[in-house]
C-alpha cells in the first residue's frame, strides 16, 4: 500500500509524459487550432483623422551653442510650417553639403549661410524650415539621428549670424529623401544635404 | 512496477541530459555556432510542406536522407496535418499529433512548434498566443513611394496595411502581449511617434514635439516607452509613460538613436558618438551614469535589439557601405560576433531566432535567423522594400 502511494503520482506523471508525447501507437492526439477569430486585427484602413497629440511645445534649453552641432539651442518654436506658404525654390541654391558621416557646418558653406540670414534679416514675417538628409550608407535610425543634428547645426550657424532660432524649425528626413537615387560618390554627396524652406505667412491671414 | 521506475528514471535523466545540452548550446552561440539538426522530412505536399521546411529552416534544422537524419519527420496534410516524429537514436516516436480548424498554413506552423518542442526542448516560434506568430514593418511593396506600416505573419504571409497615410514611416515597435503598436510617422509633417491600436484603428500622437520623434521602444511591462526627441537641441533617449506623460531625458550625447529596453526594464540600449566614434552604451532606465559596450571589431553599431532571456544584444555594424547582424553577450564577456549581412534585426520570444533585413538600398528584403547555426530563409511573400522588422512578443 506504501509503495502504491509512492508509485500512483509517479504513473501519473509518466502517463501524461507518454499523453503529450503521443509515444503509445493508434490514434494520435488532436490539437484544435483557433481560428483569427477575436485575435484578429481590425480593419485597417481608412485611417481615422490625424489627432491633435500633444501640442508642439516650447523647449526648455538655453542660449546659444559655442560651435556647430554643439546641441545647445533647443528646438523651441510655437508656429508650424503646415500653415505657412512654403517656398522651396527661394533659397534652393543655398542648400549647404557635409562630409561623410559628419554634421560639422563646413567652412565652405558659410557663404550660403549669410544669404540664407539675409534671406531672413530682410522679412521679418519669414520663418526657416531646415530639412535635414543623409547619404544611404548608414542604417535608417541612426541617419534620422544625424539628419536632425545636420539640421540643427545649421540652426546654430545662423544663430551666430544674428537669426532667432525660435524662427527656425528643423525636420529630418534621414535617408528617405535623397536628391539623387543613385548609388555612387556623386550622388552621396548631395544627398548629405541641408535644403533650406522659406516660410511666409499664408496671404490674407 | 518496478518496470515503471526505471521507465521515469530514465525519463528523468534524459531531460536533465537535454537541460545539460541547452546550456552548452548557449554557450557556443558566441563562437563558431552549432551543427544543424538534420531531418528528414516525408509525406507533406505544397503549403504544408514548404511551412515545414520553412519554420524548421530558421530554427536550426537541415533536411537530409533519412539514413543520415537524427529525427524522420513522417505525415499527410490531405484535410488536416497530421505527423510524427521518430527519434533514429533511440528508436522510439517522440511526437504523434493530428491537427484541426483554422487553416492548414496554421495547422503546418503548430506541427512546426511541436516538433521544435520535441526534439529540442525549446518552445517554438511559429505561434504566439494562439495564433501564427507576427512582425510589423516598414513596407513600400512597388518598391516606391513613402511607405506604410504593415503586420503580418512572422514568414510575410497574410500582410496587413496598418496605415494609410501617404507620409514616411518608421520602426513600428509592439506593446508587449497586445495587439498595438508605436510608429514614427511624418503624416503631420513632422516626425511624431503614434500609438495606434491593432484592434480598434484607433490612434494618437504620444510624441509631437518640434524637431525629431522616433524610434519608439516600449519597456517590458508595457509601461513606458523610450524614444529620440530632438527638442532639447540635440537627439537623445528621452522615456515617458506609455500615454506619453511624465516625460524624462536619459541621456546627453551628442547624438544618439535607437534605444532599445533590457528584459527586467532596468537599462536602455542605444547607439551613440562617443570621443568620435560610433559606440553601443547603456544607460539606467531611471537616467544615470552612460556605459559604454564592448563592441571591438564591429565598426560604426547601431539598431541594438536586447534578447528577451537578457543574455544577448543584437545589432547592426557597419563596414563601409555593407552592414552586418553581429550579436554581442550584454554581460560584456566577450567580443561581439558578426553573423550574416544585413540590419535591424529584432528578437523572437525564444531569444534565439531574429527577423532582419538584408538586401541592396531599395530592395530590401525581410528574413529569419536561426543565431546559432546562422541560417537564414526570406520572407519572399513581402515583396518590394522592407526594412525595420519588430518581432511581436
Amino acid at each position: 500500500m506504501k509503495m502504491n502511494k509512492l508509485i500512483f503520482p509517479l504513473m501519473i506523471a509518466l502517463a501524461a509524459t507518454l499523453a503529450t508525447t503521443g509515444c503509445k501507437k493508434g490514434t494520435p492526439k488532436t490539437t484544435q487550432i483557433p481560428g483569427e477569430g477575436q485575435f484578429g486585427i481590425g480593419t485597417p484602413e481608412p485611417n481615422p483623422p490625424l489627432p491633435n497629440g500633444n501640442p508642439i511645445e516650447p523647449g526648455t534649453g538655453s542660449g546659444i551653442g559655442t560651435g556647430p552641432g554643439t546641441g545647445l539651442i533647443a528646438t523651441s518654436d510655437n508656429w508650424d510650417p503646415a500653415n505657412m506658404t512654403q517656398d522651396r525654390a527661394a533659397l534652393a541654391a543655398d542648400t549647404i553639403h557635409f562630409a561623410f558621416d559628419s554634421a560639422v557646418v563646413r567652412d565652405s558653406e558659410q557663404s550660403k549661410l549669410a544669404t540664407v540670414a539675409e534671406a531672413l534679416k530682410s522679412d521679418p514675417n519669414a520663418k526657416l524650415l531646415i530639412e535635414g538628409n543623409c547619404d544611404e550608407r548608414g542604417t535608417e535610425e541612426y541617419n534620422r539621428a544625424l539628419g536632425e543634428r545636420r539640421a540643427l547645426a545649421a540652426r546654430e550657424a545662423l544663430a551666430k549670424l544674428g537669426i532667432d532660432p525660435m524662427r527656425v524649425r528643423t525636420i529630418s528626413y534621414g535617408k528617405d529623401k535623397p536628391a539623387d537615387s543613385s548609388h555612387d560618390e556623386a550622388a552621396w554627396s548631395k544627398n548629405r544635404r541641408d535644403d533650406f524652406v522659406l516660410c511666409l505667412p499664408k496671404t490674407g491671414a | 512496477m518496478k518496470k515503471t521506475i526505471l521507465n521515469f528514471l530514465i525519463i528523468t535523466l534524459a531531460a536533465i541530459a537535454l537541460n545539460f545540452s541547452n546550456a552548452q548550446t548557449e554557450i557556443q552561440i558566441s563562437r563558431e555556432g552549432m551543427k544543424p539538426i538534420p531531418v528528414a522530412l516525408d509525406g507533406f505536399t505544397g503549403e504544408a510542406a514548404e511551412v515545414l521546411k520553412f519554420d524548421l529552416y530558421v530554427q536550426g534544422f537541415s533536411f537530409v536522407t533519412p539514413d543520415a537524419a537524427q529525427y524522420l519527420i513522417h505525415g499527410s496534410d490531405s484535410g488536416n496535418v497530421i505527423g510524427t516524429v521518430t527519434d533514429k537514436l533511440a528508436r522510439k516516436v517522440i511526437l504523434s499529433r493530428s491537427y484541426n480548424g483554422a487553416s492548414l498554413r496554421q495547422q503546418a506552423h503548430a506541427f512546426a512548434d511541436d516538433i521544435v518542442q520535441a526534439a529540442t526542448g525549446r518552445p517554438g516560434i511559429a505561434q504566439l498566443r494562439g495564433t501564427t506568430a507576427r512582425i510589423a514593418y516598414k513596407s513600400q511593396p512597388s518598391g516606391i513611394g513613402p511607405g506604410e506600416i504593415y503586420v503580418s505573419d512572422f514568414d510575410g504571409y497574410n500582410a496587413q496595411r496598418v496605415t494609410s497615410d501617404g507620409a514616411i514611416v518608421a520602426k513600428p515597435a509592439w506593446v508587449p502581449g497586445r495587439l498595438a503598436l508605436f510608429y514614427t510617422s511624418y503624416a503631420r509633417g513632422n516626425p511624431d511617434i503614434f500609438y495606434q491600436s491593432l484592434t480598434s484603428a484607433q490612434r494618437r500622437v504620444i510624441a509631437g514635439y518640434s524637431g525629431l520623434n522616433t524610434s519608439a521602444a516600449v519597456s517590458p511591462d508595457g509601461l513606458k516607452l523610450a524614444m529620440i526627441l530632438s527638442k532639447s537641441g540635440s537627439p537623445n533617449v528621452w522615456i515617458c509613460n506609455a500615454d506619453g506623460t511624465n516625460l524624462k531625458r536619459v541621456t546627453t550625447g551628442i547624438e544618439d538613436s535607437s534605444p532599445a529596453w533590457s528584459p527586467n526594464g532596468d537599462w536602455i540600449c542605444f547607439a551613440t558618438v562617443h570621443n568620435a566614434r560610433r559606440r553601443l552604451a547603456k544607460v539606467p532606465a531611471g537616467g544615470g551614469e552612460v556605459q559604454y559596450l564592448n563592441t571591438a571589431g564591429t565598426p560604426s553599431p547601431t539598431e541594438p535589439d536586447w534578447s528577451p532571456d537578457g543574455k544577448w544584444i543584437a545589432f547592426t555594424c557597419q563596414f563601409g557601405g555593407e552592414f552586418d547582424i553581429c550579436v554581442l553577450p550584454a554581460d560584456g564577456s566577450a567580443a561581439p560576433t558578426v553573423l550574416v549581412s544585413g540590419q535591424n534585426p529584432s528578437w523572437a520570444p525564444n531569444s534565439r531566432t531574429l527577423v532582419f533585413n538584408h538586401g541592396s538600398n531599395g530592395h530590401q528584403t525581410l528574413s529569419v535567423l536561426d543565431v546559432f547555426t546562422k541560417q537564414y530563409k526570406d520572407c519572399r511573400r513581402a515583396t518590394g522594400n522592407n526594412s525595420q522588422p519588430a518581432w511581436a512578443r
